[in-house]
């Protein structure tokens, strides 16, 4: 398959023409949609550069936390993660549980919102 | 409901029903605001009002959560009496009025909006004033009494809301161990309920009218429900309400021990600020599921714009403020 123009040039392609052409001419409601797909946009770049190795990362942690198969997916990891914690098996105390939780959701905001201050507060 | 000049009728008819017959309506405007509810802006001669109505003029259409408009305008009546600042209820439409469920009330002047209440020079005295006087007005809701309130109101504690909250949560299938381990945290340090009160339910910037010399009404009472006081004492200080200036604990812009100095002193107790921290990580974890039920109207194809598709990005927001909370719990 060709790749001329990628996924993110076209991706921030769309966006400058939402940035400079097509939001300063909306008003109001979709003034404010625009900024809104504006951001959006922009989180689709930060997701296709980074995704990848956070979800290496994180499923790296899990199989370590778990004592799990290099072989589980991501998905199933989280599944089993969710019962043990919701079933009281791991908890707050666990050691490495809340470091892992931690990192994963850092990654996570730093692509989803990567301004907002509980970020800046789990950084410090 | 009826064409566009009916609607404009209607309002006239209004305006003289709750103004009297010299008072003549010269202008009506939507003010921005939320799907849930219209807001018009009515104003004619010396007079000048709010009406709050269902949207489109529908009536009884509500969600589960919400009380409804007529039982908001009784509610707003009751807190009136009780001390609290609100919007003075005018009127409440009956099906003559010709334009849905809702209610008139006074038109109170001053600022919802949270950026420029918490960076804007004009409200430096504002916010000095904000944490206390928000205390001694939760204070007052606080002794609204119980059975003066509408039957509409439901009652909800804190573990009836980690319940109601985690089925949500399980109903759309994506397991966040995040939010497992701060339901399990929740439920093993619950602490003992308080004497139940009338809680506002959503009283945080965005709800309270602002002006320079600080809090002028407490309004949007349509979360209003039977509860533990300090679920609205800790709503004001999740981190989402804090609009960036996460350091001070009340709504970015106070301190939580001036907002408990008055309300102990106005309701006679010693809550102290330890006591708020469990209420704190539940009102996160409620707006992360919220943030998630706005998501799953995108999903589920009711709502296709792009601020639904967008609001499901904003979970792990929430779920970085559990973890902060969780970690500041075992510090």
């Amino acid at each position: 398959m060709h790749d001329q123009p990628s996924v993110s040039e076209l991706v921030q392609a769309v966006k400058s023409f939402i940035d400079e052409t097509a939001g300063p001419n909306l008003t109001g409601h979709a003034a404010f949609h625009a900024r809104v797909a504006s951001n959006a946009l922009a989180t689709v770049l930060r997701d296709l550069e980074h995704r990848t190795a956070n979800e290496a990362a994180e499923a790296a942690r899990l199989i370590s936390l778990l004592d799990a198969s290099q072989s589980d997916d991501l998905a199933s990891l989280n599944a089993r993660l969710s019962e043990k914690i919701r079933s009281g098996e791991l908890t707050s105390e666990t050691p490495g549980l809340l470091e892992h939780l931690k990192a994963t959701t850092i990654a996570q905001v730093e692509i989803d919102q990567p301004r907002y201050s509980g970020l800046r507060t789990a950084k410090s | 409901m009826g064409s566009k000049s009916d609607f404009e009728n209607s309002l006239r008819t209004l305006f003289t029903r709750v103004f009297g017959e010299s008072a003549e309506l010269d202008s009506f405007r939507r003010l921005s605001g939320g799907a849930s509810q219209e807001t018009w802006a009515l104003s004619g001669g010396s007079h000048e009002a709010i009406l709050r109505r269902a949207p489109g003029g529908t009536s009884g259409a509500r969600s589960s959560a919400a009380i409804g408009l007529p039982a908001e305008a009784k509610l707003i009546s009751a807190a009136e009496t009780a001390g609290v600042p609100v919007p003075k209820v005018l009127h409440i439409l009956s099906p003559e009025d010709n334009i849905g469920d809702g209610f008139v009330m006074s038109w109170v002047k001053g600022e919802t909006i949270a950026r420029p209440i918490l960076r804007n020079d004009e409200f430096d005295g504002a916010r000095r004033a904000l944490a206390r006087q928000c205390g001694a007005a939760l204070a007052s809701i606080h002794t609204i009494p119980i059975e003066t309130a509408p039957p509409e109101l439901q009652s909800s504690d804190g573990l009836a809301q980690i319940a109601q909250y985690e089925d949500i949560y399980r109903s759309f299938e994506a397991p966040r161990p995040v939010f497992e381990l701060a339901l399990q945290w929740l439920k093993t340090n619950a602490p003992q309920p308080m004497d139940p009160v009338l809680v506002h339910g959503d009283f945080r910037l965005g709800n309270l009218m602002v002006d320079e010399n600080g809090l002028v009404a407490v309004l949007d009472w349509e979360l209003a429900h039977i509860g533990d006081p300090r679920e609205d004492i800790a709503w004001i200080c999740v981190n989402s309400w804090r609009f960036g200036q996460t350091e001070n604990r009340v709504g970015g812009f106070g301190q939580l021990e001036d907002l408990l100095d008055a309300y102990n002193s106005s309701a006679g107790c010693s809550l102290s600020s330890t006591e708020i921290d469990w209420w704190e990580m539940l009102g996160t974890l409620k707006w992360g599921v919220m943030c998630m039920i706005m998501y799953e109207a995108f999903r589920s194809g009711a709502d296709p714009s792009v601020e639904r598709a967008a609001i499901g990005r904003r979970v792990s927001e929430t779920e970085i403020d559990l973890i902060n909370l969780l970690e500041a719990a075992h510090a």
